[in-house]
């Protein structure tokens, strides 16, 4: 759905340059809820913005829906755009407004008739649960609601790709749930594409099908949420599930990206005569799965012989050192 | 104090018709030069804000002339620009006397004060917002009405209300040189006849009409403001 290939952008400010995208590929499927993760400053924004030509590349092609952007001229530029809704952090919805007022905006630049903007705009504050709050400010809102607004405007002209830069920082972590909650419901019911970037895990493990990770204005790996779980040496699954800090000599990560009701540890213990040391251990929800992840100390002859057992039988084992 | 009153009470009939036709004279100057200067000042200030390095159009040589022009029309004290101006009124109302010859000044003089708090109201918007109705899609007209001139309208009615408030002010300047008005009044029979009477009628005319000004806008910019 979107195909960007590489991407460089660059800055001046005040002589120096500054290079916020050395050579970014992103490719995001039909109907999948992308993350990008990264600290501040590592380019996400800048991504963001390119991808709906905010910001033009200064090299590198972005196709959204077969649609190559960088090659549009002005009119037809922002008639896509009407296909590529975007959320922002600090919601930029505008002040002079009501709530229907804003959620329309997007309509009357599309040249929406008056009656259908009426009804459109009653149907999204449904589907947002703003229903009751049409005719007040957004001043008169709480940042968890100034957001569903946000979601709603950027739904308004019925697009297939939804931008969303760091849509739930700005909240507390009760209503950043209920805003991750919404936007995946959004994606199971209108099959909407999702590119969202954020620094924080906990939206990755929330709501992402696939993710990457930013650094430095380039990704340092992306790809499905499931396949990086089953990547030894993940940077993605390193932050999901930290390491213990001071494990005893021995110590093996154990991840279990699809969850297994096979009795695994019993099985080592008995085929292969190792003890088996449970140091810690926890079950998430990553992007609708359950993930295992256990820390355990496996001592014995046959060691080496029941960690690749356990291998071959789906788990991504690391040695801690 | 009481010989003063009975004094004023007594030939406030001869007076009133004199400060009620000055009244109107004021009136008459601050609405045709608030006119002139709301139309040509709110474009004017769009346009600085829009050709400025990250404004909608970025245009720096015009961007640049018109920061001269409105400067120049800034440092120029009212009264000289009055003077300096006399021979466009002449071409323009085919007089130099008179309230609607003194609209000419008065509107020059207002234009770049004007235009200077519209930039500065404009430039309070949102840059978010403007980058967002970007992302929607917008072309710039439509930004510009339907985004930037909203969401500052606060700011732009505290703008208004302020250039009318100096326009009565320089109206009254308008009246030393012939304008007509309270200034004219206060010039011709307060100063001029030294009669004191007259002197401080118009000012409490005068300061009525800026009180006035300033509590229905500042009435309005609550009205239309809903941050
Ligand atoms: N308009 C700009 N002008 C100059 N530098 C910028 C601009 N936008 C971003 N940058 C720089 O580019 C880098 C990446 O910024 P950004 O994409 O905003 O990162 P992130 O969203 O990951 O925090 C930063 O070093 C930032 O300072
Ligand atoms: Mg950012």
């Amino acid at each position: 759905m979107i195909n960007a290939v590489g991407l460089h952008k660059a800055y001046r400010l005040k002589g120096r340059r500054i290079a916020a995208l050395q050579g970014v590929d992103l490719h995001v499927r039909q109907g999948e809820v992308y993350g990008v993760v990264g600290r501040s400053g590592a380019g996400k924004s800048t991504l963001l913005r390119c991808v709906n030509l905010l910001e033009r590349p200064d090299r590198g092609e972005v196709r959204v829906d077969g649609q190559d952007l960088t090659a549009l001229g002005s009119a037809r530029l922002r008639a896509a755009r009407h296909g590529i809704g975007m959320v922002h952090q600090h919601f930029a919805l505008l002040s002079s407004r009501t709530v229907a007022g804003n959620v329309a905006f997007p309509l009357e630049i599309a040249g929406v008739s008056r009656v259908e903007r009426r009804r459109r705009v009653a149907e999204l504050l449904d589907l947002v649960g703003l229903a009751d709050r049409a005719r007040a400010y957004p001043a008169q809102l709480s940042g968890g609601q100034k957001q569903r607004v946000g979601i709603a405007r950027a739904l308004a002209p019925r697009p297939k790709v939804l931008l969303s830069d760091e849509a739930t920082s700005a909240l507390d972590p009760a209503t950043t749930a209920g805003i991750l909650d919404l936007l995946r419901t959004l994606n199971r019911e209108l099959g909407l594409t999702i590119l969202l970037i954020t620094h924080e895990m906990e939206v990755v493990k929330r709501v992402c099908d696939s993710a990457a990770i930013m650094e430095d204005g380039s990704f340092t790996e992306s790809g499905r949420v499931s396949d990086l779980l089953r990547t030894p040496g993940s940077l993605l699954t390193r932050s999901l599930f930290p390491l213990p800090s001071d494990p005893p000599p021995g110590t093996v990560a154990l991840t279990y990206p699809d969850g297994t009701d096979e009795p695994l540890m019993s099985q080592i213990t008995r085929g292969f005569d190792v003890d088996v040391n449970i140091i810690a251990g926890a079950l998430e929800e990553v992007a609708g799965h359950s993930v295992g992840r256990l820390n355990v100390r496996i001592t014995g002859e046959r060691r080496a012989e029941a960690l690749a057992y356990l291998a071959d039988n789906g788990l991504l084992v690391e040695e801690v050192r | 104090m009481t010989e003063w009153f009975g004094e004023l009470a007594a030939r406030w009939p001869e007076m009133w018709p004199v400060l009620w036709l000055g009244t109107l004279d004021t009136l008459y100057m601050v609405l045709w030069s608030g006119l002139v200067t709301v139309a040509v000042g709110l474009p004017l200030g769009v346009l600085l804000v829009a050709t400025d390095r990250d404004g909608l159009t970025p245009a720096p040589v015009l961007r640049a002339v018109l920061g001269a022009v409105v400067n120049v029309g800034r440092s120029l004290p009212f009264i000289v620009l009055m003077v300096a101006v006399l021979s466009l009124t002449r071409f323009i109302t085919g007089t130099t006397l008179g309230p609607t010859a003194a609209v000419v000044p008065l509107s020059i003089g207002a234009i770049p004060f004007f235009a200077r708090l519209v930039e500065t109201a404009l430039r309070e918007v949102d840059r978010g917002v403007i980058e967002a109705s970007h992302a929607m899609g917008a072309r710039k007209s439509v930004i510009v009405v339907k985004v930037l001139l909203p969401e500052a309208l606060p700011g732009l009615v505290a703008s208004l209300v302020m250039t009318v408030v100096t326009l009565v002010s320089y109206s009254a300047m308008a009246g030393a040189i012939g304008g007509g008005g309270l200034g004219d009044i206060a010039i011709r029979y307060g100063y001029q006849r030294f009669d004191d009477y007259y002197l401080w009628a118009t000012v409490v005319f005068l300061v009525l009409m800026v009180q006035l000004v300033q509590s229905a806008g500042d009435l309005l910019v609550r009205r239309v403001s809903h941050r």
